[in-house]
């Protein structure tokens, strides 16, 4: 186990990074493991912790973790990149965007690289100071563009209904906004994978709660368990979810108790409801998911930039080779992929899956989680 | 993407907090969570506060490792 240098004397962390209590839960682990399981871990920032801290390889090698789909710019698709793409060459826009977007490859080019051709594409750290700049640019269109899960959604609503109490009328958001049950039980309907339990995300589940997950246990007989993203958080959420399936019970349970209630941030739903609607969604490597997505509704038009802009991406092409939609469905490994660490690297990405700090391959490349 | 990190409140202006992340202060908005006091802790998801962290869970989590800690001893 190890802690960032830096972070040392953070409470509510360094507590949950303790290597003495960690092998005792490995202790356990190993304990009351008897058969060969499946687990996926659904977020991103989970893979993360995993690698980092190589738990895969301190399991059980009965236990089989794989990783999911819950990276949101890793998911979203060339199509909807393109757009973001375009939108950012048009005149008198300004892109803002969350640094993760810059690098990904659309079917032609980045942000990055749009940047660089002249376009006003500005990184931000918070939706808020993306109207920041609309307030500061009344003469320009200053679009945020808006990726993210449950976890990110009501942030974006509250920049909404901010602009909207001030009058902003020069800000835009382009929604690429997903929600996370509905995308499990499309790769659960899919079949490809067999899981026996899933590390629930867990700040997606601080704003929707846990009950949103209990139709996986009810419908799909597979165990839940809530983790949060310290290293013996993860570690707990295996030994739960271990003991579920020993013990032929399935239910949602919840590890990350400081920071997700079962019933969720109330309020903030609300906000994500006044505010945005759920619709279809495009996602990369699971194409399109009924209601897993997330648009303006109509009372909130003027701030569509699906609406405002005739966007015309041009025809999308895909990366030749890149495994990046397999391994979002959990059915390959980054390593299975021929570009890994050769053609694709995190300073040449040719997938999404690459770019981002809690894509996959990137966190198997950094964390030499394949070696 | 999801990352967000306990924090500690210090000072509360209408929607506004100032909290401190590793030593220094920052503004925070406080928009998602209208329950939240200082002396708490939220966890904090680009510049929103996205909950407060319930520290009497946090401790309990901990006792119980604790407890089987001891017991696998026993
Ligand atoms: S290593 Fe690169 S090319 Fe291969 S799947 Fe990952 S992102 Fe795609």
């Amino acid at each position: 186990m190890t802690t960032k240098p830096g972070q040392k004397g953070i409470r509510f962390i360094d507590e949950y990074r303790n290597t003495e209590l960690s092998r005792r839960v490995i202790e356990r682990i190993y304990r009351r493991s008897t058969r060969n399981i499946h687990l996926m871990e659904f977020c991103g920032g989970h893979t993360v912790t995993i690698a980092r801290n190589g738990i895969r390889q301190l399991l059980p090698p009965a236990i089989e973790m794989l990783s999911g789909p819950g990276c949101p710019v890793c998911v979203t698709a060339n199509r909807d990149l393109d757009r973001a793409i375009a939108l950012a060459h048009e005149r008198g826009v300004i892109i803002t965007t969350f640094g993760d977007m810059m690098k990904v490859p659309g079917s032609r080019s980045s942000l990055q690289e749009a940047k660089a051709q002249g376009a006003d594409v500005r990184i931000v750290y918070s939706t808020l100071d993306a109207l920041q700049i609309a307030r500061g640019n009344p003469e320009k269109s200053v679009v945020f563009i808006g990726i993210g899960f449950e976890t990110t959604a009501p942030t974006i609503a509250a920049s909404i209904l901010q602009a909207q109490r001030e009058g902003v009328n020069n800000f835009f958001v382009l929604s690429f906004l997903k929600l996370c049950p509905p995308v499990i039980k499309a790769l659960l309907d899919e079949g490809e994978v067999k899981l026996d339990g899933i590390v629930c995300p867990g700040h997606v589940s601080t704003i929707i709660g846990s009950h949103p997950w209990e139709f996986i246990p009810r419908d799909y007989a597979i165990a839940c368990v809530v983790s949060g993203f310290e290293p013996l958080d993860v570690l707990q959420c295996i030994e739960m979810l271990v003991a579920q399936i020993e013990s032929g019970e399935r239910r949602v349970e919840i590890a990350y108790r400081r920071g997700v209630k079962a019933e969720g941030n109330q309020w903030a739903l609300k906000q994500i409801d006044i505010v945005f609607e759920p619709c279809s969604a495009l996602w990369r490597g699971m194409g399109e998911v009924p209601q897993s997505g997330l648009c303006l509704r109509e009372a909130y038009e003027r701030f569509d930039a699906e609406r405002a802009f005739e966007i015309d991406p041009g025809p999308t092409i895909e990366h030749k080779g890149c495994l990046c939609g397999e391994v979002l469905r959990g059915v390959k490994r980054p390593t299975d992929c021929r570009l890994f660490r050769h053609a694709c690297t995190p300073e040449h990405p040719v997938g999404p899956c690459m770019v981002s700090s809690e894509g996959s391959c990137a966190a198997y490349y950094h964390y030499g989680a394949d070696l | 993407m999801c990352l967000a990190v306990p924090t500690l409140v210090k000072s509360i202006d209408d929607h506004e907090a100032l909290v401190e992340i590793g030593g220094v202060s920052r503004k925070i908005s406080i928009w998602l969570t209208p329950e939240v006091k200082v002396g708490d802790y939220v966890l904090l998801h680009t510049g929103f506060a996205i909950s407060v962290i319930d520290q009497e869970a946090a401790e309990e989590t901990l006792r119980l490792f604790e407890e089987m800690a001891l017991e696998d001893d026993g």
